[in-house]
């Protein structure tokens, strides 16, 4: 008789949470897996114009860099509000965007260095000047291909 | 009361609300967007061997002044027809028929002063050093758009789909490699009928 009422009690057991942090492991660990850190913080103001005929830029390890902009206002009492070359944390002066593109295709593998692009990231208020400038340097390094990042969107916004 | 055996358990319940702290970190601290804009080549530096004798009528000319304003062909263009000019312009297909360079697809006017066809049709696309960047891009877009929606023209034609989504799925790097095989020799015949010929001279200095 009293095995049996041992056992009896009143109460729900409560839902055991042992493995929630399993799961926000889990989850934890996707997004720390899939994701890529900013490398780069941005020194220049960096509005980008829009396209809608654009292709997208695959494959972020044949990818190199250059920013172009006004550098922002922290930076502006030192450099100027005239738009500027930035490469990795530093900014340039055109002459060293060759180096630069060399340097960093140095770094990629083997196999690799022969199918990068350079990702032009150009402020819609910057001069063609300064980009011809850039392409000029990058003839001279062989970069010829180029892609002139952009949003998606109406190209006839970037005219106002 | 005496205490069974084994020691007493941790307390585990704050476990998760650690690693819930540290999935908010990663997920605000990262980024996954990929980037799109529009793929160009660059001329290489050394000048070709043979100077190419290239006539006049086969060149659409397009300025851009620092002011924004668009010269084609030297008429003053608003940039809302410059697409259609640089089509135009290019599926004119001014070869007479019979002549090796006759261009069987073309739709345009078949204006003699104009492009002999497609293949030979060049634009050269010349920009002012105080050019804005964003002017530059709108010319630019406009003028892959005029090759991509005679593309998807000749696409829709041949193949009943558009050209454009062709190229997207085989650059995509998860399309499987059968697929891949069989856009590769599509996506190359319309771009062998309309190759894009976009020269970017050099940038003039006029004051």
């Amino acid at each position: 008789m009293s095995k049996f009422s041992k056992k009896k009690s009143g109460e729900l057991p409560p839902v055991s949470t042992a493995s929630l942090p399993d799961i926000v492991f889990m989850l934890l660990f996707f997004f720390m897996t899939v994701t890529v850190m900013k490398d780069s913080s941005l020194k220049v103001e960096n509005v980008l114009p829009n396209a809608n005929e654009i292709k997208k830029l695959e494959k972020k390890d044949r990818v190199i860099y250059i920013y172009v902009g006004k550098p922002t206002p922290e930076f502006a009492k030192l450099y100027g509000t005239e738009s500027k070359i930035q490469l990795n944390d530093k900014f340039a002066n055109p002459s060293d965007v060759g180096d630069y593109i060399l340097a960093e295709r140095a770094k990629k593998s083997q196999e690799l260095q022969n199918v990068l692009t350079t990702s032009l990231k150009v402020d819609k208020s910057a001069n063609m000047g300064l980009i011809s400038d850039i392409k000029q340097e990058l003839r001279k390094v062989n970069a010829l291909k180029v892609n002139y990042t952009t949003y998606d969107g109406d190209a006839f916004n970037n005219l106002q | 009361m005496a205490r069974r055996a084994g020691a007493p358990e941790v307390n585990a319940g704050s476990m998760a609300d650690i690693a819930f702290l540290l999935l908010i970190f990663f997920l605000v601290t990262t980024t996954i967007e990929t980037d799109a804009g529009l793929d160009r080549m660059l001329p290489p530096i050394e000048p070709p061997d043979t100077d190419v004798i290239i006539k006049q009528k086969n060149i659409f000319q397009v300025n851009i002044n620092k002011n924004g304003q668009l010269l084609a062909d030297e008429e003053l263009v608003d940039l809302k027809d410059l697409r259609a000019k640089a089509i135009a312009f290019l599926d004119n297909g001014g070869a007479a028929s019979g002549t090796p360079d006759y261009c069987s697809y073309c739709k345009g006017k078949r204006d003699g002063s104009s492009s002999d066809s497609p293949a030979k049709a060049i634009i050269s696309l010349k920009n002012d050093r105080e050019t804005k960047y964003g002017t530059y891009i709108t010319v630019q877009n406009e003028l892959v758009g005029a090759y991509n929606d005679l593309r998807n023209r000749e696409s829709e034609r041949l193949f009943g789909r558009k050209f454009t989504d062709m190229e997207a799925e085989y650059l995509n790097p998860e399309t499987a490699q059968a697929v891949k095989d069989d856009l590769k020799e599509k996506v190359k015949r319309i771009q062998d009928l309309f190759p894009q010929k976009l020269s970017e001279a050099e940038t003039s200095s006029s004051n």
